[in-house]
């Protein structure tokens, strides 16, 4: 059966899947979250190197990775929604940015608390960080600026230049450990294999897997509530019964 | 080494635990709690708006 997706994108109609979405994204996030904490603490042996201490990475990596996709995604729903004047996708770049900016955070802090005990500094104006730390502040800028203008579909479009500009930084954080000289380690995993422990590679990947349900569902939900904002004024919202508890 | 340094040392995995993954999932918890803060305040602004348009027309 073919499914229409053109239907999803409108936001009547995507409303009442997010809302049938949402309880199965955060439940499997979760599981996963605790089966990945479950690998990543009482399975996987420690290293070699770096002791105890790496398995900060199996927060920092997700993270890390989240910041820069997620800053992609919202990049593009905010192009669809300048190119192709849609309401939906400026709502849903409206909603991925705070979790964005969050995954952004957690990311420099789950990075500092691991390069004390192993660089002996919080921080570092290394490429990698900087670049990251300018992610979390276009993440900042652009929720700063949708807030900042009063009028929706004006903000939508003056934060989606932004977004769409901002999205350069992505590549540069990403490629940064190999065009420059840095203190921040290179990708571990590559294409070609890794030398990662099996467990690592598990809970590293799973925790991965429970970061996109959770970002998936938090985002589903705050979207559900700026289209109820932003179409107050329509009928079909009226005739929803939640509203009229 | 500073008093930081020398319990970090001793006590990796607390140091991970309070240091990143407490505050992680504190962000994940927070973060939900305002979603659906936010769930909760939108509607009701909508119910009130629902019954302020409803007195206006008994009114008239």
């Amino acid at each position: 059966m073919a499914i229409n997706w053109f239907k999803y994108s409108a936001p009547t109609t995507f409303y009442g899947l997010a809302g049938k979405l949402i309880p199965w994204f955060a439940l499997s996030a979760a599981i996963l979250l605790a089966i990945g904490l479950y690998i990543g603490f009482a399975v996987a042996p420690a290293d070699a190197q770096q002791g105890e201490f790496y398995r900060i990475i199996f927060i920092h990596v997700p993270s890390s990775i989240l910041s820069m996709f997620l800053y992609l995604v919202m990049a593009g729903y905010a192009a669809l929604g300048l190119i192709f004047n849609t309401r939906l996708s400026a709502m849903m770049a409206s909603a991925i940015a705070p979790t964005g900016a969050l995954f952004a955070f957690i990311s420099l802090w789950t990075g500092a608390l691991w390069g004390k005990p192993m660089w002996g500094a919080w921080w570092v104006w290394d490429a990698r960080l900087t670049s990251e730390l300018i992610l979390l502040f276009l993440y900042l800028g652009f929720i700063a600026l949708h807030a900042s203008i009063d009028d929706p579909r004006r903000a939508d479009r003056a934060s989606a230049l932004l977004a769409i500009v901002g999205s350069v930084n992505v590549p540069i954080i990403y490629f940064s450990v190999k065009w420059w000289n840095t203190l921040h380690q290179g990708s571990t995993i590559k294409f070609t294999g890794t030398s990662m422990h099996v467990a690592m590679q598990q809970a590293m990947f799973i925790m991965l897997a429970a970061c996109w349900l959770y970002a998936i569902a938090i985002v589903l939900a705050r979207v559900r509530s700026i289209i109820l904002e932003r179409e107050r004024n329509t009928k079909w919202v009226t005739e929803l019964p939640e509203t009229k508890q | 080494m500073s008093g930081l340094d020398l319990w970090m040392r001793e006590n990796p995995l607390a140091y991970i635990w309070l240091g990143s993954y407490a505050v992680a999932l504190l962000i994940f918890a927070v973060e939900t709690a305002m979603v659906i803060h936010k769930r909760k305040i939108t509607l009701q602004q909508m119910r009130l708006m629902r019954e302020a348009e409803t007195e206006a027309g008994d009114d008239k």
